[in-house]
């Protein structure tokens, strides 16, 4: 069977999964134990909550961007699990005990005021589209390369997919079809990471396999990675830190703080039976997060090996020295002639998202770092380095280079779309729920019916889903990158406002606003500065801070959040100072929700 | 002793700090502040500070956020707060 027919026979397989347990699990709800209060073990909401968590930037990009970031990429995996401890401690069982659904609702009530809640619709808005403008990217790769059409293209289809699955949302509800997407997303990770782990290291954990030894040699994979990059002028790949240890620590910090300030993950707390439950889903939620992300830097670094051994025969040859090494490595014959290059390498090519370009036109591939020319390259007469490859291709290109099976290949696809799928359409609900409900039912029109709230709701979708699609045409950065982006507008915004509204009783209407938009302000204005002003290329004003990108402290735009986020809590802080106290009954209401008991059961048919 | 809500805050808070310092230790601190001093050391044929940078820090995060439900779950419990 072709590789072709294989991935549609997958894809369509797994969808009818999803379509075939929604319809199952909405036929049985009229039955006796889900009327009983439902109770979904915390284990199966674990796996949900990690399917509505992992995205595309987690399973598409975040590897391919490791695999070039080398050591610094830990912050990525260090970020996006962190946050989970600051959520399981600090927020998710206080908002469970206020017993509200949206973030909005709870800014509004602790903070006694419309505005602020439409404030947090603001932040909440900015940050879920910067997110879905990255699955957007992410999508289009997928689509790109499984149907054989531009990158572009691969965009518009996935924009007509995410509409049609969001509006179909009836199945994004259902916690049973999230655990099937899990089970697929996590297999499709896992079994070609198994698999490359057993040729490469023979161990058939990718997390040992990391750390165990070369096949054929006595070095460490890390140690063979290591050597290989740096012949070929790249820095060593264990110890590159991401431009400066100062910009990694923020950079991790922005998106531990953004996790626990985003939307969608939030709200699946308020959702669960009790305080005691909040915690302990949590710490579910992380275990089937972490199978993921510890698989994930063994596949990086993997792909990396395998990626140069593609294009350069003496990459995984053991030799006697160094000399017979480096001769090797710079022989013309070690180099692949591109009329012989892999089959892999044309398929993505079509997309436009892999690129040669003969640039001593000998016929043959180089692919080194021609920023740091290593010695032996300028001998060989190698005119720059003439194989472009785009980061995000990495994961889904990773089994075609191993040369897998053509079902793994397949059930990677698979994988990829029910990842971006299912976060795309959590994140649409929560800007719909915000529009329709927070800001236009709550605020602007309270006689509004619900039959136009559901209405409001879809055109909602649909607006966001055009702009994140343009967007994603001429994204800011790579798939996850563009997420770090919305992690950090999270990060400056919501997190100090639900915490200090939990942590501060004393802390009021006027400190919380201001809070929340000097937080978001000068995290918008750094990242426009670096990004263009709404991410649209040529609109970046860098020159009105003197022209040098990172020129905070050298931070890095996508870094910002926690900068933001300081901001945030110090204007929050001054301004409670100056302004009216918040008033006795606010601060009782606060009391109240620090202890667990009296928590009241929250329904689950509520408004939207 | 002590069972009033502020008392119960209070332990609350410790407890929090306490588990804050482990998060902030075995991420900030060995994976990324003395990162490359713990590089000269190995676990699982991995440099240490690259393994806390990719591995640890999660393995940590985990067993951290049950170490916590668990310690807050006997608090609850201790000062008389518990849900039912």
């Amino acid at each position: 069977m072709t590789l072709q027919t294989m991935t549609y026979l997958v894809v369509g397989a797994t969808f009818a999964l999803y379509i075939g347990i929604a319809i199952w699990a909405r036929a049985g709800s009229t039955s006796e134990f889900y009327v009983a209060g439902g109770g979904v073990h915390p284990v199966m909401n674990g796996m949900a909550t990690g399917a509505d968590w992992m995205s595309a930037a987690s399973f598409i990009s975040m590897a391919g961007l490791i695999s070039n970031m080398g050591y610094g990429g830990g912050l990525f995996l260090m970020g996006w699990t962190g946050g989970y401890v600051l959520l399981a401690m600090l927020l998710a069982p206080y908002l469970r005990k206020f017993g509200k659904f949206t973030v909005p609702q709870f800014i509004g009530d602790r903070f006694y005021s419309k505005a602020a809640s439409c404030v947090a619709v603001m932040c909440l808005l900015a940050a879920s589209l910067t997110y879905i403008i990255g699955q957007m990217t992410g999508v289009g790769v997928a689509f790109s390369r499984f149907l054989g059409v531009s990158n572009s293209t691969g965009v518009f289809i996935g924009m007509g997919i995410v509409f049609m699955y969001a509006v179909f949302g009836g199945m994004k509800g259902i916690t049973y079809t999230q655990v099937a997407q899990y089970c697929v997303l996590i297999l499709a990770y896992t079994i070609p990471a198994i698999f490359i782990s057993m040729t490469l290291t023979g161990n058939p954990l990718p997390q040992l396999g990391l750390g165990g030894d070369f096949v054929g040699t006595d070095m460490t994979l890390l140690g063979k990675l290591d050597q290989v990059v740096t012949d070929l002028g790249f820095p060593q790949y264990t110890t590159m830190t991401r431009i400066s240890t100062l910009n990694m620590f923020v950079y991790t910090m922005s998106l531990m703080i953004g996790t626990a300030g985003l939307p969608h993950v939030i709200m699946r707390f308020f959702t669960v039976p009790k305080v005691k439950d909040a915690r302990m889903s949590a710490g579910w939620a992380l275990v089937f997060i972490a199978i993921l992300y510890t698989t994930a830097p063994a596949v990086a670094a993997m792909a990396r090996l395998n990626l140069h051994a593609s294009v350069n025969s003496a990459v995984k040859k053991d030799f006697a020295t160094d000399e017979l090494r480096n001769a090797a490595m710079f022989a013309t014959e070690s180099s692949i002639r591109y009329d012989e290059r892999p089959a892999w390498m044309k398929r993505w090519e079509t997309t436009g998202l892999l690129k040669f370009e003969d640039k001593n036109g000998d016929g043959r591939i180089q692919y080194y770092n021609d920023k740091n020319t290593p010695a032996g390259a300028e001998a060989a007469g190698w005119k720059g380095s003439e194989l472009k490859v785009n980061q995000d291709i990495m994961v889904l290109a990773n089994p075609e280079i191993a040369k897998l099976p053509n079902w793994v290949i397949a059930l990677v696809a698979a994988g990829g779309l029910a990842a971006a799928l299912s976060t795309a359409a959590g994140l649409l609900l929560a800007i719909s729920s915000a529009i329709s409900h927070d800001l236009f039912k709550n605020i602007f029109m309270p006689d509004m019916s619900e039959k136009n709230e559901l209405l409001t709701g879809k055109i909602a979708m649909a607006c966001s889903i055009v702009v994140a699609g343009y967007l994603g045409l001429n994204p800011p950065d790579f798939a996850a990158g563009t997420v770090a982006i919305a992690f950090g507008l999270a990060a400056s915004s919501i997190f100090p406002a639900l915490m200090m509204g939990i942590f501060n009783k004393k802390m009021n209407k006027e400190g919380a606003m201001a809070g929340m938009l000097a937080g978001l302000g000068v995290t918008m204005l750094y990242v426009f500065a670096h990004k263009g002003i709404f991410f649209i290329k040529g609109t970046d004003f860098l020159g009105v801070f003197g022209g040098k990108p990172n020129f905070f402290l050298g931070i890095e735009p996508n870094a910002f959040g926690a900068i933001g986020a300081l901001v945030n809590f110090f204007v929050a802080y001054v301004v409670s100072k100056i302004t009216p106290e918040c008033p006795e009954h606010i601060q009782h209401m606060v009391e109240n929700v620090r202890t667990p008991r009296g928590a009241k059961a929250v329904d689950g048919t509520h408004a939207h | 002793m002590d069972k009033s809500g502020e008392a119960y805050w209070k332990a609350v808070l410790t407890l929090i700090a306490q588990v804050l310092a482990v998060w902030f230790f075995v991420s900030f601190g060995c994976g990324i502040l003395f990162a490359d001093a713990l590089n000269s050391f190995s676990i699982g044929g991995y440099p240490l500070g690259f393994w806390f940078a990719q591995q640890g820090s999660m393995y940590c995060f985990v067993i951290m956020i049950f170490v916590y439900a668990k310690l807050m779950g006997n608090l609850d419990e201790k000062f008389d707060v518990h849900e039912d």
